[in-house]
């Protein structure tokens, strides 16, 4: 209840900034300073020199892009007058352009004026073949970003595209300005150290001073659209230490106001928060934390081939009914218990959120039933012939070797997981890696996730902004990792399934929201019911801020900070 | 004593380039990656194209000479045209450049090195102060109360982790005291009395930590060093000849104690630069020591390289230091 009115104060805020708060403290810069610290430090404050989430949030409250997404995953028109739609003209209706239009008195913060030609700056920028632009993703299928008179922009994509809301929406691909970087496309973009310690935006905030991975001083940007915002007057952006020394800065000490991702031990947390100096919020998006079982025998006899379609089916794990009992034999409110606590909802969805394409015909899984696994496994006659305890299929002694990255949380998961599958009859060996290592990608390694060199592996995924397409693509039978691809592909644990791919086909040709959600739950109930990969936590990010400030909407569609200029500090 | 000096400056060479390359071999062939910690949604694809701007890609020998090239040519230019204003740097730009922030690893290093030689530097000197009286004490009144008591709080000092004497000087004198801050603030400067006060608050308790490691150190040698002399034969001289104590120990055997003592400390020297890595993640410091352990998390060659490649330079130099000092202060000792 007490969420919901917060929420409504800060909708009617994003509303009517003036009639709400006509008080004293609705003054740009009437809040004082505030004080966040990131536990992980900035390296630049250009998104798309740095995918990192610290980068990219940082950077958030700098500059800013068409569209944002609130906290509930829904699209706000941001630097864009409105959201273009088929219904409103904005979307063409062969769905292969967008024209945005920009809201009317934007500027830099320098006081220049925002215009289109920042939007096909920022795309010739981030698309040069030199530059190793991070965000690249955002523009995929984008032939075209022209100017449309004064105050439009228009994308042009190189096929139907239903969902066009990828370029200049959300924080990872906000606009720059053309006159600052027009000097750094391509091989020379590391060259402007000045403009990406400093990017000159048109968010609620400026840079004073940017010390790469440690700290960064703003104060609010003077030519700010919304005239009496942001509220606060200077914001002090600190990186560095651990998590837990991030949470007690906030909850313990009260030096800071805002702490970011503070994933640690939950009983801690809480008892910090118990203190009643500090408020947890969390934020679900679209991580889960998941097992993927290998489809292909990942047996070390069998040398370079071992986890490649050449190597052949795996010898147990593609029998769903031996994944089910798996599944069931979990309890996943445990874990999120003993691991995860506020930042953690169990499961038995791959693609939890947003709520159109959640599926709910998998939500058995939720409580746990060994007794109903081993029923399950000895039906099926899969049970111990030798008298050791495990279970044999087909002659082979059901014993998988379960690896994922080294992480505290992450091995106590892997232990309780061991053991209850033992009481099922299934023989578990643990294994972690260095998750530089695992999430490295270097075709040198065997260790690395893609290679999968083992019978079950243990991560968690997610999808930048709020539409499943190409996400759901990852399954597709042509997204097998292997040698001729450099170990490159998303299908992790080698699902393949023409029915499955046909839906990938018909989703990118579908524009009705309805039906892709329908498609997208088909999808997600295709992978989950062939016990190919198994969920088992739906994470969220979990922050903690000072009881004093107001106006959080912590979202994890977008950057947590997007609402920046709506934060301020009660009385 | 010069020619001494100079031929094992000129032998130095050699070993750092060896150093160098070993290094350089070590940090390229561990499995790492630049693209490492990014998100998974970042496409591998997309990461390719990272590594390939970033040049991880070429092969590992003309990385290195282009490091060397850079190192031994490019930076020193470029770090006297900041010194000096000429113009002598070479005008196509190029610097060594870190993956992470894509900026010259050098500015990193020179952003770094205040709060480095504040915390680590000043612990350094603290540490001595407290070690030298220490260690005399403890010498002069062997096996007493005083020297039981030091010989213990030395152990503890130097056998407790400073991760764990850090994170309870936090809990004790910032959570439950709040006297001094748990976030050091590398952009504060002291400008007058009170900004002085506030550095004083927020560097008090790295430097403690930092402190209390190297006088448990250092009081070892001087007290060993003490304990050799007391004994000498020109001790029971000095007293025979009517000296009062105070000379014979301050002047007489301090002084001879102190030779290897200064050895040991102009030793350690390069450390200080180094930064305390564990101790600034504690405390937030972000100096030389927190930038080389991020950059090794991050996979960033060009700085692990970097930072590396100058301790090794001061740690040669600072052993060259300690052998001339050696000769300067024992007058027996020649290398000519």
């Amino acid at each position: 209840m007490k969420r919901t009115t917060l929420l409504l104060g800060a909708t009617a805020l994003a509303m009517a900034p003036a009639a709400v708060w006509a008080d004293a403290h609705s003054e740009r810069g009437s809040s004082g300073h505030l004080n966040i610290i990131y536990w992980q430090a900035p390296s630049t404050l250009n998104p798309y020199l740095s995918g990192g989430t610290k980068e990219v949030e940082s950077a958030s409250l700098i500059l800013e892009s068409l569209a944002r997404f609130d906290d509930t995953g829904t699209m706000v028109p941001w630097l864009a007058a409105d959201i273009p739609t088929v219904e409103n003209g904005g979307v063409s209706e062969d769905l292969t352009s967008i024209t945005w239009t920009i809201a009317e008195g934007v500027t830099w913060s320098d006081g220049s004026a925002l215009t289109a030609a920042d939007f096909i700056f920022t795309w010739e920028y981030c698309t040069h073949p030199e530059g190793g632009c991070a965000q690249a993703s955002s523009y995929d299928g984008v032939t075209a970003v022209e100017a449309v008179g004064d105050n439009q922009v228009r994308v042009v994509f190189g096929s139907p595209t239903p969902f066009p809301y990828t370029a200049f929406v959300g924080s990872e691909s906000p606009v720059l300005q053309a006159a600052q970087f027009a000097d750094c496309l391509g091989a020379r973009a590391p060259e402007c150290t000045d403009a990406n310690f400093g990017p000159i935006g048109t968010g609620p905030f400026v840079v004073d001073d940017f010390r790469p991975n440690d700290v960064i001083e703003l104060s609010a940007n003077p030519n700010f659209r919304f005239p009496d915002r942001p509220y606060f007057a200077t914001v002090t952006f600190k990186g560095g230490g651990d998590a837990t020394a991030a949470a007690r800065s906030v909850c313990e000490t009260g030096e800071f106001d805002y702490a970011w991702n503070l994933q640690i031990d939950p009983t801690i947390l809480a008892d910090m928060e118990a203190q009643g100096n500090c408020t947890v919020v969390t934020a679900f998006g679209t991580s889960v934390e998941r097992l993927h079982l290998n489809q292909t025998n990942p047996d070390p006899a069998l040398g370079d081939i071992r986890s490649t379609a050449e190597a052949g089916p795996h010898p147990f794990l593609t029998n769903p009914i031996i994944g089910q009992a798996m599944s069931m034999a979990i309890d996943r409110a445990l874990l999120v218990e003993i691991g995860y606590g506020a930042g953690g909802q169990p499961t038995c969805n791959v693609l939890p959120a947003p709520e159109l394409y959640a599926s709910t015909a998998n939500d058995a899984c939720l409580t746990q039933d060994i007794a109903g696994a081993n029923a399950l496994l000895d039906e099926a006659g899969i049970v111990d012939t030798d008298g050791d305890g495990i279970r044999e299929y087909e002659g082979t002694p059901i014993s998988v070797l379960y690896q994922t990255s080294t992480n505290a949380v992450r091995q106590d998961t892997q232990a309780l997981v061991k053991e209850w599958w033992s009481q099922i009859g299934i023989d578990t060996e643990l294994r972690n890696i260095d998750a530089s290592v695992f999430f490295g990608g270097d075709p040198a390694s065997p260790d690395t996730f893609q290679k999968f060199y083992a019978d079950i592996e243990m991560y968690t995924n997610n999808f930048a902004g709020v539409d499943p397409q190409a996400y759901m693509a990852n399954w597709a039978c042509d997204e097998w990792p292997g040698p001729d691809s450099q170990w490159q592909g998303s299908n992790i644990q080698r699902f393949c399934s023409e029915e499955y791919d046909a839906l990938i086909v018909e989703m990118a040709g579908t524009a009705d929201l309805a039906r892709r959600g329908e498609i997208a739950r088909m999808q997600n109930d295709m992978l989950v019911q062939s016990y190919s990969i198994i969920p088992l936590i739906h994470r969220g990010g979990v922050s903690a801020h000072a009881s004093s400030i107001e106006g959080i909407r912590m979202s994890d569609w977008d950057s947590e900070l997007w609402n920046i200029m709506d934060w301020r500090r009660a009385e | 004593m010069l020619t001494y000096t100079i031929r094992r400056l000129i032998l130095a060479i050699p070993t750092l380039l060896f150093i160098s390359f070993i290094i350089f071999l070590i940090v390229k062939l561990s499995p790492s990656d630049p693209t490492a910690g990014l998100p998974l949604t970042i496409p591998p694809e997309v990461r390719e194209q990272i590594r390939e701007s970033l040049g991880v890609n070429d092969p590992v020998l003309i990385q290195y000479f282009k490091w060397l090239k850079l190192m031994v040519w490019d930076e020193p230019l470029h770090l006297i045209e900041g010194w000096t204003g000429l113009n002598v740097a070479p005008d196509d730009g190029a610097r060594i450049i870190s993956y992470q922030t894509r900026s010259p690893v050098m500015d990193l290093i020179v952003q770094r090195m205040p709060q480095t030689l504040w915390v680590v530097g000043t612990s350094y000197i603290v540490g001595i102060l407290i070690a030298l009286p220490l260690g005399i004490i403890s010498a002069y009144k062997q096996y007493s109360v005083f020297d039981q008591v030091g010989t213990f709080v030395s152990m503890v000092g130097f056998s407790v982790p400073t991760f764990f004497t850090g994170v309870l000087f936090i809990v004790i004198f910032a959570v439950h005291l709040g006297w001094f801050p748990s976030v050091y603030d590398t952009t504060h400067e002291v400008t007058d009395w009170d900004s002085f006060v506030v550095q004083v608050k927020q560097i008090i308790m790295p430097v403690m930590v930092l402190g209390l490691y190297n006088a448990s150190q250092i009081s070892r040698y001087m007290r060993a060093s003490m304990l050799d002399n007391l004994n000498q034969d020109y001790v029971r001289t000095a007293r025979a000849k009517g000296l009062g104590e105070q000379v014979v120990v301050l002047v007489h055997v301090l002084r001879n104690s102190m030779i290897p003592v200064i050895t040991v400390i102009a030793l350690n020297i390069p450390a200080v630069f180094g930064g305390a890595i564990i101790t600034e993640q504690v405390f937030k410091v972000n100096g030389i020591g927190q930038l080389l352990i991020i950059a090794i998390q991050g996979g960033d060659v060009p700085v692990v390289q970097t930072v590396s490649v100058i301790f090794a330079v001061l740690i040669v130099l600072f052993n060259l230091l300690a052998d001339v000092l050696y000769g300067v202060l024992d007058p027996r000792i020649r290398y000519d």
